[in-house]
């Protein structure tokens, strides 16, 4: 396949514009609550008002009997249909995972829960109907804090679980189970730094709400669903709903937007897929706004309590974590595996001789949590970075040396890590160099301590982050040795058509990624075919027969390398073919800018397209050789891969009202080879956005009934364009050892880093204030809290 | 039921509507105008922004009997009719600035971009952030949204400057 990969004719690497803009800046966009079918009815939820409550009654008479409505159903009515919700990914044979149904049935547990719903003729009477439900709940003490849930005697989110507990994992470098090394590292530390760190709850918020349509017509059940993951929806909605998976085509058409928040088998999908199976007509579910903030899965919810243990020269020796993370009411799809995600990046590029991770997964009366951009890796990386700082503080050293001293130097690679990864490639020296001096670091230092000096009401501080994650969800066996239910691998295939253009069939399914344009760059450069030539097929479990769809930074680095193997495939036989019609032996025929050529005689040449046509007409084929032109590929790599980069950011921070300002921005992605420069600096900057999000804006928050505040945009506050500052994005590029393209994934480094490169950088102007902590979003409300405090303290 | 009468993206529409029927739902429902969107249910993330009377209006916030007799301009309209293929400056600036990623917010963001530039046509990044603040972007960090607004507004002034004609907002 590197023969193939190794012919590059240029489209690989340049910035080309996107393909799928044109129907997008035209409004000619397909987003599932576009479509409208004949006699289509429409589905509104009823959810519970409350975060925990025993169901003693539902009557749905009178919604049923309302104008428009066709059914009006309960949980009950539904539950010899509904199986429980799945979770893949049980991360411990004991996990606790108690049943999960689309709609409750005698209990709720989280406020937001479905609880019953109305198939109506069209949106407005679906909506009136519900009003008529009549559900009388008996409130029970809702369970909202972690350390609480934990507690002897604690009210429980299961009854019949008898814990709130649904897990320990640990993994530890020294003798299983012991926590002896890292334990004896902290003994005998000349340093140690402690601290807990809390990762608040946040909300996906893709900017389109969640819908759904179903059409059962003729027992063939087709779903649109904006969806990250059509296939595994597929495969899960035939398990829990009973439809036989070959009566069940799921489609995924424009999607907007999904940061891991439509990695999900939801609710709102079973419900609709059930109710349009009952009513035998074709259905549509829009969530609101309001519904998708307070039942959409959410995002991070972690406490994490870290010690660092270090020589005085900054040498680290141990590290120990230990986390709780809130998996909220249910588990979601991979739920659990979040944190178990992140406990493979604490140690991040450091080189740390001790390590141990335990974590403990609790139920609460929340919404579940799940996947969010990054998914435990920003949490890892977040630890980590902020300890680094503190570890600088507490020897007076520059944050930046205490990193340079532990981290692996270009020479070490591959190295595996403390956690058991091994990082192929890398070169955190190049990046860390460059960022530095973009950023203007010295003479940022410089100012900063003379606005210490002149006591200036706004302080200057300077944040780092240096980070690698484990980007390329895919490795069956790595992931299969972890418990998740699936592997990881990748499918593509290629149609040559007869007229020698070229269709492309991706099991990665796009949400604003770009695939159309980059694969067809892919392509363009492997077949020798016009980049126009090329149509990338997805998101429809009928064209895209096969696949594992998209999260993770994985649609690149494990769907791109597959289209490489499609592409590879066909040039082979194609190249039997050119043998046949030039008449010498296949050794002898050579491909490159989408000619066949007998080596060493120029001149005699059939071009693909001509090829194509051969095999498409079949009259004259080597013997026993199949008609037509394409092939099917997958790709299952040996590795994760590892993208690293430096993020440097200053911010103001005015010290009389806490408000933090990003003064500058500036990192140095190492993301490897790179297909398409635009795609990848688009990336970064919305991954930035997220990650500054966490830092100064965003946060989840339930009051202490389980009641969700922030359950508009009014209260949830995505940043908008006056939020953010204009950023610079620079790389550097270390190609990857373990795939074809060198390629690494860069949808989520921006967030990863982000974060802690903006918490630090307020930490570090208040810390002449005796501050070394702000617990996120660092609104200008907690930081002028902090401030006063510390200056409590001091008088 | 109320009848109105609205022009929308060059074409008249006369059509009865539910008094509470939302501009937006008359336009995505009734007209089968989908390049409008809706993104929120409090008027916060501008997914839904039309011109109406060529001001920037969140169209989930204007009931359908307020633009009767009134004239509509969508993203499906924002091209200079007849030209078929041809795109606004704005919309050519998203592209070439790489301007969206799912494209979900890109319309409302387009039409209040217009609008931006209607008042001030020649905005500072500043204005151009702030002016764009009641508008939601989950994936492009703002960024290259900014620099498509900055450069339409360069080719929209051009053409100002070169011809007297009417520039479609
Ligand atoms: S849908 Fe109109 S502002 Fe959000
Ligand atoms: S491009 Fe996806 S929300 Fe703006």
């Amino acid at each position: 396949m590197t023969a193939v990969s190794e012919r590059p004719s240029g489209e690989v690497g340049a910035a080309r514009l996107r393909k799928e803009d044109a129907r997008l800046v035209t409004g000619q966009t397909q987003w599932t609550d576009n479509i409208a079918l004949p006699g289509m009815l429409h589905m509104a939820i009823l959810r519970s008002p409350m975060a925990r409550a025993r169901i003693t009654r539902v009557d749905t008479t009178a919604a049923s009997q309302q104008p428009g409505v066709v059914a009006a159903l309960s949980g009950q009515d539904l539950a010899g249909e509904q199986g429980s919700l799945p979770c893949a990914w049980p991360v411990t044979p004991d996990m606790v995972h108690p049943d999960h149904p689309a709609l409750a049935v005698d209990e709720v547990r989280f406020a937001g829960e479905a609880v019953a719903v109305v198939v109506a003729r069209d949106r407005a009477s679906a909506v009136d109907a519900l009003e008529a439900i009549e559900i009388d709940y008996d409130p029970l003490p809702a369970v909202m804090d972690m350390d609480a849930a934990l507690a002897d005697g604690s009210d429980l989110v299961h009854g019949s679980a008898g814990t709130n507990k649904s897990f320990t994992w640990v993994l530890d470098s020294g003798e299983a189970g012991t926590g002896g090394a890292v334990d004896k590292a902290l003994a005998d530390a000349e340093v140690t730094v402690s601290r807990r760190y809390i990762q608040q709850r946040l909300i996906p918020a893709f900017m389109e709400p969640r819908s759904v349509v179903v059409d059962p017509t003729g027992g063939q059940f087709t779903m649109w669903s904006a969806t990250q993951i059509p296939h595994i929806l597929r495969l899960m909605l035939s398990l829990v709903t009973g439809t036989p998976e070959h009566k069940l085509r799921v489609v995924a058409p424009d999607v907007g937007g999904g940061f891991g928040g439509k990695l999900q088998v939801t609710p709102e999908e079973v419900i609709a897929l059930l109710a349009a199976r009952r009513v035998g007509k074709p259905l549509k579910y829009t969530e609101t706004r309001s519904e998708s903030l307070s039942a959409a899965h959410h995002g991070r919810d972690q406490i994490q309590q870290l010690d660092l243990s270090a020589r005085r020269d900054g040498t680290i020796t141990g590290f120990k974590v230990n986390l709780i993370a809130n998996m909220g009411a249910y588990l979601g799809l991979v739920t659990p595996g979040v944190p178990i995600l992140g406990a493979f990046m604490f140690n991040a590029i450091y080189k740390i001789p001790a390590y141990r991770f335990e974590c403990t997964g609790v139920f609460t009366n929340t919404a579940w949590t799940d996947a969010y951009r990054g998914a435990g890796r920003p949490e890892a990386t977040f630890a980590v970075e902020r300890m680094m700082d503190e570890l600088a503080a507490e020897l007076g050293m520059d944050p930046m040396e205490v990193r340079r001293k532990n981290w692996i130097s270009h020479e070490e690679f591959p190295f595996t890590t403390v956690a058991g990864l091994t990082y192929d490639s890398g070169n955190y020296e190049a990046a860390t160099d460059k960022a530095m001096q973009l950023f203007g670091y010295d003479d940022l230092r410089r100012e900063q301590d003379q606005r210490r000096e002149n006591n200036d009401p706004v302080q200057l501080g300077i944040g780092i982050s240096t980070y690698t994650e484990m980007c390329g969800l895919a490795p069956s066996r790595v992931l299969g040795s972890l418990s998740y239910g699936a592997g990881g691998w990748e499918h593509a295939s290629i149609r040559m058509l007869p007229s020698g253009k070229v269709e492309v069939v991706t099991g990665s399914s796009p949400h604003g990624q770009g695939h159309d344009t980059a694969w067809s760059q892919i392509v363009s450069d492997q077949l020798g075919v016009p980049f126009d030539d090329v149509e990338v097929l997805h998101g429809d479990t009928r064209t895209a027969v096969k696949g594992m769809d998209t999260y993770g930074s994985r649609s690149l680095t494990v769907g791109g390398v597959a289209v490489v193997n499609a592409c590879g495939k066909v040039v082979e036989k194609a190249k039997k073919v050119a043998a046949h019609m030039l008449e010498c032996s296949v050794d002898d025929v050579e491909f490159g800018e989408g000619s066949f050529r007998v080596k060493g005689s120029p001149g005699t040449e059939k071009t693909i397209q001509e090829i194509a046509l051969a095999t498409f007409a079949a009259h004259d084929l080597p013997d026993g050789m199949e008609a037509s032109l394409d092939s099917d590929a997958t790709y299952d790599p040996e590795n994760f891969s590892y993208p690293h980069g430096t993020h440097l950011c200053a911010t103001e921070v005015d010290t009389e009202t806490g408000e933090v300002k990003i003064r500058s921005y500036v990192c140095v992605d190492d993301v490897g080879k790179v297909v398409n420069p635009l795609i990848v600096d688009g990336q970064v900057h919305g991954g930035l956005a997220q990650g500054i999000a966490q830092a100064l804006f965003e946060e989840a928050i339930y009051d202490a009934d389980g009641n969700l505040q922030t359950g508009t945009f009014v209260d949830y506050t995505p940043p908008s364009a006056a939020d953010l500052p204009s950023f610079v994005t620079e790389r550097t590029e270390t190609p990857a050892t373990t795939n074809p393209l060198g390629v690494k994934g860069v949808g989520e480094a921006g967030t990863i880093a982000s974060t802690p490169a903006v918490v630090n950088a307020v930490v570090d102007a208040l810390r002449p204030m005796g501050i070394n902590d702000v617990r996120m979003p660092c609104s200008p409300e907690r930081v002028w809290r902090a401030i006063q405090d510390a200056k409590g303290g001091a008088a | 039921m109320t009848r109105i009468s609205v022009t929308v993206d060059g074409v008249r529409y006369d059509d009865d509507v539910e008094p509470r029927t939302l501009l937006v739902h008359h336009l995505r429902e009734q007209l089968g105008k989908v390049g409008t969107v809706v993104g929120c249910d409090t008027s916060n993330c501008g997914a839904c922004t039309v011109l109406l009377d060529g001001k920037g209006v969140k169209s989930c916030s204007v009931l359908a009997v307020q633009a009767d007799g009134r004239v509509v301009t969508t993203v499906e309209g924002l091209a200079p009719t007849g030209t078929d293929g041809e795109l606004h400056p704005m919309q050519r600036a998203f592209h070439e600035k790489h301007a969206l990623q799912c494209g979900f917010c890109t319309p409302g963001m387009m039409m209040a971009a217009c609008d931006l530039l209607a008042e001030n046509p020649d905005p500072s990044e500043t204005e151009i952030r702030e002016g764009l603040e009641g508008n939601l972007c989950r994936c492009t960090g703002y960024q290259n949204i900014v620099k498509a607004v900055e450069s339409a507004a360069a080719e929209l002034r051009g053409q100002r400057a070169g011809s007297t004609e009417e520039v479609p907002s």
